[in-house]
């Protein structure tokens, strides 16, 4: 396999024999290493201009008509935590893509993976909340597939969505849209999902639990679109959190953002439990939040939109968009001073260092 | 949250910016010990505020950086045993021994459990009776006790199925040992104020005075971490070797006594190999042999893990020992980089290396 | 191995007198730490907490000590 991958030069250290060549877990954690295989490796590979969209979905021309289509794959461990499970995931993050290329959600189709010796209770509940979330939504699973492959330890299961909706806004939301002068919002505090999932499944207990904010945002997004909000860029802030997605829209733009620390919304439990943990909630994930990247006369309206539609929500103008100062995304921190903030190559994992 | 917002405030820590600035009138190299202290620097942009004669240098002060690679070895053969689960705290799953890493070799199937305090090894033992668990014990002063506490609690409990794995190391050898170097540039130290929370600070007193040195007691929070800068400046400035705190809320000059006990109680002291230092005598923690039943060298064969260290173009020794900054690596950036590091300052968060590509000055970007 | 949080003693709970586990407020969290190593500490106090253990109690007087010498700081002209 051709590797595009930059070789160390050393020959005796021990470091370097660590699996190149090889994929390795961080290449799944929306880091850098995520976005290596895909620019040396897919990319290439698959070479066409639908690819170069980078966007959460890729918008299709159908005779005139334009179609977001997106695909998804879920693989969370474990597969019920505080605030949801795979299924919700999986429902909520391709309805949420397709969402942020400005597109209505409208069919789904579900693929299983299921591991040989999973009740099949459990896939029930699973496959019932995905009704569930389908229905909130207004989606359809129209078409779906199983497949069985042999089980480790008999409880799990991989899903791939994939989803189709049709556009609202002409030109839709991209990165090449983003403008200087564009503000910076979010729908909400950051930091719940990758909190949720972390405590579940290393088992670190945390009163009250903490939940994840995994939801559609598929209402919250075509209401801008209804009150005629030109919305330059919208991106959901998943896995690597509102920092790497900060980053892949700079990089993709080519332009420079300024993110006001002090106005990041943070809950209290998640502030307290990456204190502990020592982790950055901007790298924590989030399956319910996005930012929208929109021109400054129509800031105010937009959150107070946002506020009518989810009164319990913390909306707020985190920062703004400039010229290309070479760094991808600067953070005037809580003490004044402006600081990069980078793309993390993997998952954060907790310290006590 | 109290004890750490007033800590931020910004108007104070400009103040202190500018009294050290009014303060210093020639160039000072300062080690900050403590890989924590490395990356609340840089994440706060402290070394960008501060003048340009204040030269900070970034210490040994990082177990992931500095446990042996034999060690993490160790710990990745035991994890591929059967029934064998294998607890961590998260810095130690990423970093890579000869061939792999533990984060990997979860991946593959094998037990690792990340764990927030070493007492939840004694709840996961207790969950799992036909299993082998075992606590990959690393740390400085700081973890000892805690490390200390669940081999009591596995012994009260009369466990037999916990062990630790020990690669502790102690801050004050590994001073000495930076300090011995005739070739030391550094002028001053920032003491890390959770080691001494534990072990209190008169212990660096004979250092100080030994090698004309001032070393500061200094907390995390940006505006503990520039008062420390500022007591070190005022000492160099005034030329005394003396060891100050500046870090009272958290750090009496005795210590914590109960916790000093019963890291006593637990363990001795033993000659520790550090990563990119090489063997520094007596600078480690290993358990004593009324608790050899919890010492997983006892328990498994682990002769085998040889964990050979060879040379190559990474510069880890001198970073570790702050004879070079990041920057002047010729492979940092380049060929080194988290996705590839080549050396364990560059794998762990807390790591020098790391901590300065995570919070790439971007004033030096735009040049 | 430095990470340390102070944190606010709930409830102490005796049942175990090695560990002595309290309920310690982080924030808007609540985690259950052992107080072993402070047996001084009771509820109200605030502890430093590391891998689960409290290794101190915070010395209020000194932290306000400390903060008193820059009371006459403006904080206003920070912002912005």
């Amino acid at each position: 396999m051709d590797n595009n991958f930059k070789q160390p030069l050393s020959w005796g250290c021990p470091i370097d024999r660590v699996e190149y060549g090889k994929i390795v877990l961080a290449h799944g954690g929306g880091g850098t290493l995520m976005h290596q295989l895909i620019k040396h490796v897919f990319e290439p590979a698959f070479a066409n201009p639908f690819l170069q969209q980078h966007h959460d979905s890729t918008i299709l021309d159908m005779d005139g008509i334009h179609l977001a289509f997106t695909t998804d794959s879920f693989v969370v461990k474990p597969l019920f935590f505080p605030g949801g499970n795979i299924g919700k995931l999986a429902i909520c993050g391709t309805v949420n893509d397709l969402a942020m290329a400005g597109a209505c959600p409208m069919y789904i189709s579900v693929g299983f993976i299921l591991e040989e010796g999973l009740d099949i209770r459990t896939l029930q509940k699973i496959v019932d909340t995905m009704k569930y979330e389908g229905d909130c939504a207004g989606v359809s699973i129209v078409t779906g597939d199983t497949k069985v492959i042999e089980g480790k330890s008999g409880d799990g299961m991989y899903i791939n969505t994939s989803g189709i909706g049709i556009v609202r806004q002409e030109p839709p939301p991209s990165p090449f849209q983003i403008q200087p002068g564009d503000h910076i919002l979010i729908n909400g505090d950051i930091g719940r999902h990758g909190l949720a999932v972390l405590s579940a499944r290393e088992e670190i207990h945390f009163e009250p639990p903490l939940e994840s904010d995994c939801a559609s945002l598929g209402t919250i997004i075509l209401a801008m679109f209804e009150n005629n909000i030109p919305v330059h860029c919208l991106r959901d802030c998943t896995r690597g959190g509102l920092a790497s997605a900060l980053n892949e829209l700079a990089q993709d733009s080519q332009l420079t953002f300024i993110i006001d620390e002090n106005q990041v919304p943070i809950r209290d439990d998640v502030r307290g439990a990456c204190e502990i943990l020592g982790l950055n909630p901007f790298y924590v994930a989030n399956e319910g939040r996005f930012i929208a990247f929109i021109p400054q006369e129509f800031v105010s309206e937009t959150l107070q939109l946002w506020k009518d539609l989810e009164p319990e929500s913390i909306p707020k103008d985190i920062g703004v968009v400039v010229d290309n100062r070479n760094t991808p995304v600067i953070l005037k921190n809580t003490i004044g001073i402006e600081v990069s903030l980078p793309m993390l190559s993997g998952e954060q994992l907790p310290r006590i260092c | 949250m109290k004890y750490i917002d007033e800590y931020r405030n910004p108007a104070i820590t400009q103040q202190i910016i500018n009294e050290i600035k009014h303060t210093v009138t020639r160039t000072w190299n300062i080690m900050e010990i403590c890989g924590g202290q490395t990356h609340a620097i840089l994440r706060f942009g402290i070394d960008l505020a501060l003048s340009p004669e204040i030269n900070l240098i970034h210490g040994p002060g990082c177990p992931v950086c500095v446990t042996s690679v034999q060690k993490i070895d160790q710990a990745i053969y035991i994890a591929q045993q059967p029934n064998t689960i294998l607890c961590s705290f998260g810095d130690m799953l990423r970093v890579p021994g000869s061939q792999t890493s533990l984060l990997s070799v979860r991946g593959r199937g094998c037990s690792v459990q990340t764990v927030y305090s070493p007492l939840d090894t004694i709840r996961i033992a207790v969950q799992n009776p036909n299993k082998e668990v075992v606590f990959f014990a690393v740390g400085f002063e700081t973890t000892a006790p805690a490390n200390a506490m669940a081999v009591k609690k596995a012994k009260e409990l009369s466990l037999k199925n916990v062990s630790l794995l020990c690669a502790q190391v102690l801050v004050p050898p590994a001073m000495v040992a930076l300090l011995s170097d005739p070739y030391c540039q550094i002028h001053g130290f920032l003491s890390a104020g959770h080691v001494c929370t534990v072990m209190g600070y008169h212990e660096y007193e004979p250092i100080a005075e030994t090698y004309k040195t001032p070393i500061v007691v200094t907390g995390f929070e940006p505006v503990d971490l520039l008062l420390g800068i500022k007591k070190c400046v005022q000492l160099l400035e005034q030329g005394k070797y003396e060891v100050q705190n500046a870090y009272p809320r958290a750090v009496k000059r005795e210590g914590n006594i109960p916790a000093q006990r019963l890291i006593h109680e637990v363990f001795q002291p033993c000659d520790q190999h550090w990563r990119g230092l090489g063997v520094i005598p007596n600078s480690g923690l290993k358990l004593r042999p009324e608790y050899a039943e919890y010492d997983a060298e006892t328990k498994f064969d682990l002769s085998k893990n040889e964990g050979l260290e060879h040379v190559s173009i990474c510069i880890a020794g001198e970073i570790l020992q702050g004879k070079k900054k990041p920057i002047e690596c010729p492979a940092f950036a380049k060929q080194c980089t988290p996705e590839n590091p080549l050396g364990a300052p560059m794998v762990s968060n807390e790591g020098a290396c790391s901590a300065y590509y995570q919070y790439t000055r971007h004033n030096n970007a735009q040049q | 191995m430095c990470l340390a949080i102070p944190g606010k003693i709930i409830s102490i709970d005796h049942s175990d007198p090695t560990l002595r586990m309290a309920k310690v407020q982080f924030g808007g969290v609540i985690k259950e730490i052992s107080l072993a190593l402070t047996p001084e500490a009771c509820e109200g106090m605030y502890v430093l907490v590391h891998a689960g253990l409290a290794i101190n109690i915070v010395d209020e007087d000194e932290a306000k000590m400390i903060l008193a010498e820059f009371e006459n700081v403006d904080v206003s002209e920070s912002e912005g």
